[in-house]
């Protein structure tokens, strides 16, 4: 066969493909956000650039977040030739990656009412403690973090909207890149953060080309690269099963990676400790949301068909995620990377929910995802606030006493933590049991072992919680005192919000449960 | 010779690939790793649009190379940071953040 009869004869008519604009508007938006910032960047003058950005960025971000709250119906549908399918799970993903997007904008804009700087450092190349950098120190303009944040953001609301695996690779990359640059943007401890971004960087793009692989094995079992294309290839296609096996633990490889889930987590605690506290609040809560909404997406419309060949392999990774991220939290003695390791832990968590295969495992994951990412947020942004001479006091013996000189705060990061550890009466406790509920129901005898693996788990996480509210609350301060500053109108919104969530969903969770359930349907 | 072949090729490719990644110390070396890794599932895009008589691996064999390209300026410019302020462009050097 020759190239040509390969590539039939040329077509007299190009026919384009339907673009809905209306489904893809709220991307349009950031997008569109993110390209003027790259211009304001070059072109506004440095004193108004700080405010023109975050003006640009937050508007951007509520304005995506209007049109799918007002239009959300309208919006729904597959389009530019299935690359892009817009349907209720993806729209609350976007949702949520939107309003979760504007709290971490407002954490990274954290200036403390000007009274101290914010997180990023000045001039990301120069070496330092070198010159150029305090020349840079003195001009000090630290915005191209905002640009960044909302491409990152773009590539975020594209990865639970993709249709095929293309498109997916394209959004992984797209949310991805701007991370890693994030990462080393500290201003503080410029070393810990250039070395976190190394990390980040290799071992994601080494994650990307496994997902890029096994893209290329299902591409070259179905014939297509469309997922609903490749769900219906499932059982139909013969003598190529092992191609789809092997494909499909390679894009699980790649996708577990950016959800933090055990064995891919080794770089979380690393990340979440070295990059700026604002980037790690972003990127714990809309990665996550963002990931877990492909995966979602993967599993329930690509895979769910061939789900012999792979379930026992995500139930193994389900379990030692819960196991090793919630024992391995025991051992921290940095805030941060505690967090870290507990963000791991509700990886596990969501991925019990993910494996009920069934509608109500999507509600209970998009749930979980819901309450997890705004108290996450929200934690990160205390964090940021409780100083010793000037730098975060990221040590947990620095907290030491905290309720005695901060009581407000420390009582809200109490509040947080019980939220993460499940009490009743907290976001936490509902999420935990819908994803059980799911697992239990849904999932059979495996669903069952990992509940009880889950419950077992919690109980460990609850442990490492109430140590630190004990500490905070109930032993006396260390040696070096500890600053806790006031945090500006857009940052004690942010930790605001994270608060009223964590109590709201705990007491009321029935709106967000029935609006969970109701937008559970994929479309292909 | 049968198109198969080209498939076990990309897989041979990808797997040196990783394990450049997985032993070598020098960032660069390990960059050049995925690199390879991303050249391999060009080839065999490549080869399973000829096989499935498509033109969708084509196009992605191109979305691949520019995404590469991108990686390649955001992965450099990391590195370069790291080497100016340590001397050194060895992973096995940058160990500050440790349990």
């Amino acid at each position: 066969m020759s190239p040509l009869a390969l590539i039939g004869p040329p077509s007299a008519t190009f026919t384009p493909s339907e673009v809905s604009y209306l489904s893809i508007l709220p991307m349009l938006i950031v997008a569109g956000a993110a390209l003027i910032g790259v211009l304001v960047e070059a072109f506004a003058p440095r004193a108004a650039r700080f405010t023109a950005q975050f003006a640009v960025a937050m508007l951007g971000l509520l304005a995506a977040f209007a049109v799918i709250a007002m239009r959300a119906p309208a919006m729904i549908g597959v389009t530019l030739s299935g690359a892009v399918v817009v349907d209720g799970p993806a729209l609350v993903f976007q949702g949520m990656v939107l309003l979760m997007g504007a709290a971490g904008l407002a954490l990274m804009a954290e200036r403390f009412g000007g009274r101290g700087p914010d997180a990023f450092t000045p001039s990301g190349s120069s070496v330092p403690g070198s010159q150029a950098e305090g020349l840079a120190e003195r001009l000090g303009t630290t915005t191209e973090v905002f640009p960044l944040t909302m491409f990152a953001l773009l590539g975020m609301m594209l990865f639970p909207a993709s249709g095929d695996l293309l498109t997916m690779f394209v959004a992984l990359e797209v949310l991805s890149m701007p991370l890693y640059v994030l990462t080393a943007l500290a201003r503080r401890r410029r070393l810990l953060s250039q070395e976190a971004a190394l990390k980040y960087f290799l071992l994601g793009s080494f994650s990307s080309a496994f997902f890029l692989f096994g893209a290329a094995l299902l591409y070259g079992y179905a014939g297509s690269l469309n997922l609903g294309e490749i769900g219906r290839a499932v059982g139909t296609v013969s003598g190529r099963g092992g191609l789809l096996a092997a494909g499909a633990l390679l894009l699980f490889v790649g996708l577990l990676f950016k959800v933090g889930a055990v064995p891919f987590h080794s770089w979380t605690p690393d990340v979440y400790q070295g990059a700026p506290t604002p980037v790690t609040g972003f990127m714990a809560a809309c990665t996550k949301v963002a990931a877990f909404g492909a995966l979602l997406r993967l599993v329930y419309v690509g895979l769910a068909g061939s789900r012999w060949d792979w379930e026992l392999v995500l139930w193994i990774v389900a379990g030692l995620t819960m196991v090793v991220g919630s024992v391995l939290s025991v051992s921290q003695t940095d805030i941060k990377r505690l967090l870290a390791y507990s963000s791991v832990a509700h990886a596990g968590f969501i991925l019990v929910g993910l494996l009920a295969i069934d509608r109500a495992g999507i509600a209970a994951v998009t749930f979980y995802l819901a309450s997890y990412g705004f108290a996450t947020i929200a934690a990160f942004g205390i964090v940021l606030l409780v100083r010793a001479r000037g730098s975060e006091a990221t040590h947990i013996s620095q907290w030491a006493g905290l309720g005695r000189r901060a009581p407000v705060l420390a009582a809200g990061m109490g509040l947080l933590l019980m939220g993460f550890a499940g009490i009743p009466l907290t976001s936490g406790f509902t999420a935990k049991f819908a994803v059980f509920a799911a697992a239990v129901a849904h999932a059979g005898a495996a669903g069952v072992v990992l509940t009880v693996i889950g419950v077992l788990s919690s109980a460990v996480t609850a442990y490492v919680y109430f140590r630190i509210v004990v500490l905070m609350f109930f032993s006396e301060p260390g040696g070096a005192p500890v600053d806790v500053l006031r945090p500006s109108a857009g940052g004690a919104t942010a930790i605001g919000v994270g608060l009223l969530t964590t109590v709201v969903l705990g007491v009321f969770p029935a709106p967000l449960l029935a609006l969970a359930a109701s937008a559970s349907q994929f479309l292909w | 010779m049968s198109l198969m072949n080209y498939v076990y090729l990309a897989i041979v490719l990808f797997a040196i690939g990783a394990a450049t990644v997985l032993v070598r110390r020098n960032a660069i070396i390990v960059f050049m790793g995925i690199e390879l890794m991303l050249n391999a599932v060009n080839l065999a895009f490549v080869t399973f649009a000829r096989m499935n008589g498509s033109l969708d691996g084509q196009a992605v064999a191109l979305f691949v190379m520019v995404v590469a390209a991108a990686e390649v300026v955001v992965g450099l410019a990391i590195i370069m940071t790291i080497h100016r302020s340590r001397r050194s462009a060895s992973v096995d050097d940058a160990n500050l953040l440790k349990l």
